[in-house]
């Protein structure tokens, strides 16, 4: 009846979750070779979340198109999350919010994404730990122990978080990016792409369009130029008030 | 003199209607669950925005209701009532089983209701959720205890009392643990307030001597057993209080929104502009489920029948669904406040107040929850000596030492 969302490999060779594991492992080993290599050359990419890493985004909402959804049309393709024609239920990792300021009628448009809270309400709630945090700031949800509460959903500030509403059709299902009915879901960063040393996929689709509105780095790198941004013009977090720290920022917003 | 009897109920004609009635909303129930579980709850009017629904709007007035009917046990044991001993057993009962059929529906609308064993085995201390793990469980093993002692021949009083004083404690941990699941919420207007702890607490002592008035009236009746208007009257005039208690709550609560300007929308969407919600708000809560229960109960010469009680009770659980939903599904419609200062629009309903429409799988699942905590108390008062023979006002009066009435 329920199935422990196969990746195509397992759907095709009856692969175990078990062996799955160890391939996992296996992957992560030689991954790993790059990462060193990276590391020897002074770059900051690793293969392994590292607490002397915090990821995070810088939005510019200036240079945000509102016409342009090349963020959310490569998440959807990275992550295999996609429009199925029923926009309540339809997940979605990312999407653009249009925004008119209500004292100036200033109009803009930026990407909302899980903001990848320093203290998450979505990690405080999880009753299963499903919900967790990398030492790196990444915010994920272990799909092998979410029981798909929605608690999570009920207490994120951002609306970052999707439930799978319907059984995720095989030509969507990405190994890298486990998704399944019944269970919790948001933006990853990336991960598998940050732990082999490359950009999230929106970052690199923003950058394709020459808009660069959307950079990706190390927070706590003061020569990463995230930080360098930050330190050097205005920016802020969403729901500030909160003091949750997310580490995706906005600047001219 | 005659003392108080516990026997089982009789299979009668009545006791069997009820069981087949039981029984067709229980396999209806089922249908809605392997339905959701097959398909997804796509097939839900649940969706996400509106992530949790009518299955809560159920799990969380039985929940309530379960602390809340064990309050009758308790006035017995902890504040020496004696009037009140002879229904403690049933109010111990009834509270087990109000609580089970809530933790089934919260349980059968998880996304993986399969992996309750992993809910059971893997624990996040930071979450209210898991407490409520705890909470729920303890409360059920207590209750039991709790009815344990009272059956038990000769066991001494200071064990029913210390079982009830525990149990009493346990109840309002529970019901604080409960309310928390909301108040705690800091993302959302609509919860993020400590007031919801004790407004919760007021809600289960409601709502749970509305239940349990009615199921005693209902069991009285079909077991054919005499059950005086005056202890009814009784009931009904400390429900009346406690449809008060909570018609405060709610007034303090939202007195205490619309000081802050930041709450001002909030307080807006569910007082006026809310539609269902705000109609749910005043006709529902207020209304039918506060002032016209009081009314009733207090009227001179309406408030002297039992009939009235037990229609004041009806109305007071009518209340509890309207006053649940506007909290937990009206709190959901109220868009999230992301961007203050602007108006937000998005493909992800960004700005817009959430449409909810229940589903009948949600419906048939709630349903199914009321029928399961019925199917309990009525197996239980079946097999074991839960119902006292009977609770004429005489009797009573006998029982708790006052003079007999002429």
């Amino acid at each position: 009846m329920k199935r422990p969302m196969p990746t195509p490999k397992q759907a095709a060779g009856g692969l175990h979750r078990r062996d799955f594991l160890r391939a996992g492992a296996a992957v992560a080993t030689v991954t790993l070779a790059p990462g060193v290599t990276l590391t020897a050359f002074g770059g900051r990419a690793e293969a392994q979340a590292s607490a002397a890493s915090r990821w995070g985004l810088l939005v510019d909402a200036n240079k945000c198109d509102p016409d342009c959804t090349a963020c959310v049309s490569a998440c959807s393709e990275e992550n295999g999350w996609q429009d199925t024609g029923n926009p309540a239920t339809d997940a979605q990792w990312i999407r653009k919010v249009d925004l008119k300021e209500l004292a100036t009628g200033r109009e803009l448009s930026l990407p909302v994404m899980c903001q990848h809270c320093e203290s998450p309400p979505c990690v405080d709630v999880c009753p299963t730990g499903a919900s967790f945090k990398r030492v790196d700031g990444i915010v994920l949800v272990d799909k092998h122990i979410c029981i798909g509460c929605r608690y999570c959903m009920m207490a994120c500030p951002f609306k970052a978080r999707s439930f799978v509403h319907e059984p995720v059709p095989d030509e969507a299902r990405r190994s890298w990016s486990p998704r399944g009915k019944g269970t919790v879901e948001s933006c990853t960063l990336c991960v598998h792409r940050v732990d082999a040393g490359r950009i999230p996929a929106c970052v690199e689709a923003c950058d394709v369009t020459g808009n660069r509105a959307i950079l990706f780095g190390d927070l706590l790198d003061p020569d990463s130029e995230i930080a360098r941004a930050i330190a050097a013009y205005p920016s802020e977090a969403l729901r500030d008030d909160l003091g949750l720290n997310p580490g995706v920022r906005y600047a001219n917003l | 003199m005659e003392r108080t009897i516990y026997r089982e109920i009789g299979l009668t004609r009545g006791v069997k209607v009820l069981a087949a009635v039981l029984a067709l909303v229980l396999l209806a129930a089922l249908w809605g669950v392997v339905y959701v579980e097959e398909e997804g709850h796509i097939v839900t009017g649940m969706n996400n925005q509106i992530v949790w629904g009518t299955p809560h709007v159920f799990a969380i007035f039985l929940i309530v209701a379960a602390s809340g009917a064990l309050n009758v046990a308790s006035i017995a044991s902890v504040f020496g009532k004696a009037s009140y001993k002879p229904m403690a057993r049933l109010s111990a009962l009834l509270a087990i089983a109000l609580l089970v059929g809530g933790l089934a529906v919260l349980v059968l609308d998880l996304g993986r209701a399969d992996r309750l064993i992993v809910a059971m085995t893997k624990f996040n201390f930071t979450s209210i959720f898991t407490w409520n793990i705890f909470l729920y469980t303890g409360f059920i093993g207590i209750a039991a205890l709790y009815l344990y002692v009272q059956m038990a021949r000769g066991m001494p009083a200071r064990y029913v009392q210390a079982a009830g004083m525990l149990a009493f404690l346990w109840r309002l941990a529970l019901t604080t643990g409960t309310g928390s699941i909301f108040g705690w919420l800091v993302a959302r207007p609509a919860y993020d307030a400590a007031i919801m702890a004790p407004l919760f607490i007021a809600m289960s002592f409601a709502f749970g001597l509305a239940v349990f008035i009615l199921a005693l009236a209902g069991l009285f009746w079909l077991s054919q057993r005499a059950l005086g208007p005056l202890l009814i009257r009784r009931l009904g005039r400390l429900l009346a209080i406690f449809a008060a208690v909570v018609l405060y709550f709610t007034a303090v609560q939202h007195l205490t929104n619309l000081y802050a300007a930041e709450h001002a929308g909030i307080e807006r969407f569910i007082l006026r502009d809310g539609g269902i919600y705000t109609a749910l708000f005043w006709g529902g809560q207020v209304l039918i489920g506060g002032l016209l229960p009081i009314g009733l109960i207090f009227h001179p010469r309406l408030g002297a029948r039992a009939a009235t009680v037990h229609l004041a009770a009806g109305l007071v659980i009518l209340g509890g669904f309207a006053q649940l939903y506007v909290i937990i599904v009206g709190g959901q419609a109220y868009p999230l406040e992301i961007f203050p200062g602007y108006a937000a629009s998005s493909s992800f309903f960004d700005g817009s107040v959430n449409a909810y429409s229940p589903s009948l799988p949600e419906i048939s699942l709630g349903l199914g929850g009321v029928a399961l905590a019925l199917a309990i108390t009525v197996l239980g008062v079946k097999i074991l000596r839960i119902l006292p023979t009977n609770l004429s006002d005489a009797n009573v009066a006998v029982q708790a030492g006052a003079p007999k009435p002429a």
